[in-house]
């Protein structure tokens, strides 16, 4: 798979007409920024609305009976209390209580639509239509996927589509805009309000450039989707979260519901209910450097009297913030907030404290 | 006052026995958006080639290698609060060192601004 050509959205031509700087990200050309700059993409998502091609995302429809209920033998949320028209946050397990992915599944009344990472299609595909018995796994090539987030995220959308006004966060609906029948969800990746609209491919150009006319809407690249996203707190697949991490290390307990935490039934549930328990051994925190210097991915943390207790999974610097800040995983007993680190960047050791997370405040439509 | 440049995109114009350095506005371009400087300390000496300081943006951290031996009389203290000037005026206020030559035969090693701009092209 690796070694095919990178694979290009239905935007492509799009992004580089808008002078977008393409790379190549889990196998697809995607824009990493823009003109406007990471900086400058970020801001304006956070202030206005800032606009993601977020196709190269995994796409899938599940028809069958009882998906629901199937859906909970491979991750740990409930499902079968997920109303039509609701969308959660969750993740599939392994046997070892690992995380295999992290994903969105929506209640589409008579199917399931699932969201998942594009680095992870190759790996979440075969693993549902193996484990969801008797349930059809269809994965979606002729849609695209944009992303609308920010605070004026609903006036964009809402010009367009005024049934995507009445949403609130975690909805999902199907709705016209131009005349074209797409999957409207309110959610995102940025900790800000917002849409993520599946669009038939053929007429994907035509409404993201509809959506880009509003004055307030700008693009924004894979640059500005990251430093949003670990301003917002939210775990990258990869990064912050793996196989070899488990859910209550990573503090995405609050997407395990009560019952499924309670009757276990789930990949790895011996570990997981253990460690909620009696607590796991290290956490993962929001750790914000006291001086300029960006801490980045694999950064070894220390305590301040010199031992190893962690190590930073996502790091860099955060435009609303205005200064360094990072997210890893630290030996609990020093996870608390306000607890004194050091970060040992290029071989010397920098201030850092331990902060609770998000670092910015997220502003979703409750 | 002559104005040479290195392959690593780093400008050095030279008074006598100093020189000021900086990383060209190309190099500023590529970079993107600077929101660091790490910078050696008055006094430390370095040869050609050596680490003598990194530049991060909100993409990545660079390096910045020496294009020649010296030693640092004087780091730019304006780029700590202020490392985005790193983009806005590399080649002029946001100077990066001064610095004293150790051994100016080195300069020939280096290009005019006719040969830099044929090498980034």
């Amino acid at each position: 798979m690796m070694t095919d050509a990178p694979k290009r959205t239905p935007l492509y031509d799009l992004h580089v007409e808008l002078g977008g700087k393409m790379v190549d990200f889990a196998g697809w050309e995607m824009p990493v920024q823009y003109p406007m700059g990471i900086m400058g993409e970020h801001k304006q998502c956070r202030e206005k609305a800032g606009l993601f091609d977020v196709s190269h995302m995994g796409q899938v429809i599940l028809k069958g009976d009882d998906i629901a209920a199937k859906l909970e033998t491979i991750a740990p949320s409930a499902f079968t209390t997920l109303k039509e028209g609701k969308a959660r946050y969750t993740f599939f397990t392994n046997d070892a209580g690992g995380i295999m992915d992290d994903l969105i599944v929506s209640n589409a009344g008579d199917h399931f639509f699932v969201v998942v990472n594009a680095s992870m299609r190759h790996q979440d595909i075969p693993h549902m239509a193996k484990h969801l018995d008797g349930v059809e796994v269809i994965e979606i090539f002729d849609r695209a996927l944009v992303a609308v987030q920010g605070p004026v995220a609903e006036a964009v959308v809402g010009d367009l589509c005024p049934a995507a006004r009445d949403m609130k966060f975690m909805e999902t609906i199907v709705a016209d805009i131009m005349g074209v029948e797409c999957r409207l969800s309110r959610l995102g990746y940025t900790g800000e309000d917002g849409y993520e609209i599946s669009i038939p491919e053929d007429k994907a150009v035509e409404i993201t450039r509809a959506l880009l006319a509003h004055e307030d809407c700008a693009p924004a690249g894979l640059g500005a989707r990251d430093s949003l996203r670990l301003e917002a707190g939210l775990c990258l697949y990869g990064n912050d979260i793996d196989n070899d991490t488990t859910p209550v290390e990573a503090a995405l307990t609050w997407a395990m519901q009560k019952r499924r935490r309670e009757e276990g039934g789930f990949p790895g549930a011996a570990r997981i209910q253990k460690e909620l328990a009696e607590g796991a051994a290290r956490k993962l925190v929001g750790i914000k450097p006291t001086g300029r210097a960006p801490a980045r991915q694999g950064v070894e943390v220390q305590s301040p009297e010199g031992e190893t207790i962690g190590m930073i999974t996502s790091g860099g610097f955060g435009p609303t913030v205005g200064g360094p800040v990072a997210m890893g995983y630290v030996a609990t007993e020093q996870a608390t907030p306000g607890q004194a680190v050091n970060l040992i960047i290029r071989g010397k050791a920098q201030p850092a404290e331990i902060v609770a997370l998000p670092f910015v405040t997220q502003n979703y439509k409750r | 006052m002559t104005t040479y440049y290195s392959e690593e995109h780093e400008w050095i114009t030279v008074e006598g026995e100093t020189a000021t350095l900086g990383i060209t506005q190309h190099a500023a371009d590529q970079l993107g958006e600077i929101v660091f400087c790490e910078q050696k300390e008055v006094g430390d000496t370095f040869d050609k080639a050596e680490e003598i300081g990194v530049i991060e943006s909100v993409k990545a951290a660079s390096e910045i290698y020496a294009p020649l031996d010296g030693e640092v009389i004087e780091a730019n203290p304006a780029l700590e609060e202020n490392p985005g000037a790193l983009n806005e005026s590399p080649e002029g206020e946001a100077w990066i060192y001064k610095i004293k030559l150790t051994d100016a035969a080195q300069l020939e090693d280096l290009m005019d601004l006719d040969g830099y701009k044929a090498f980034i092209g």
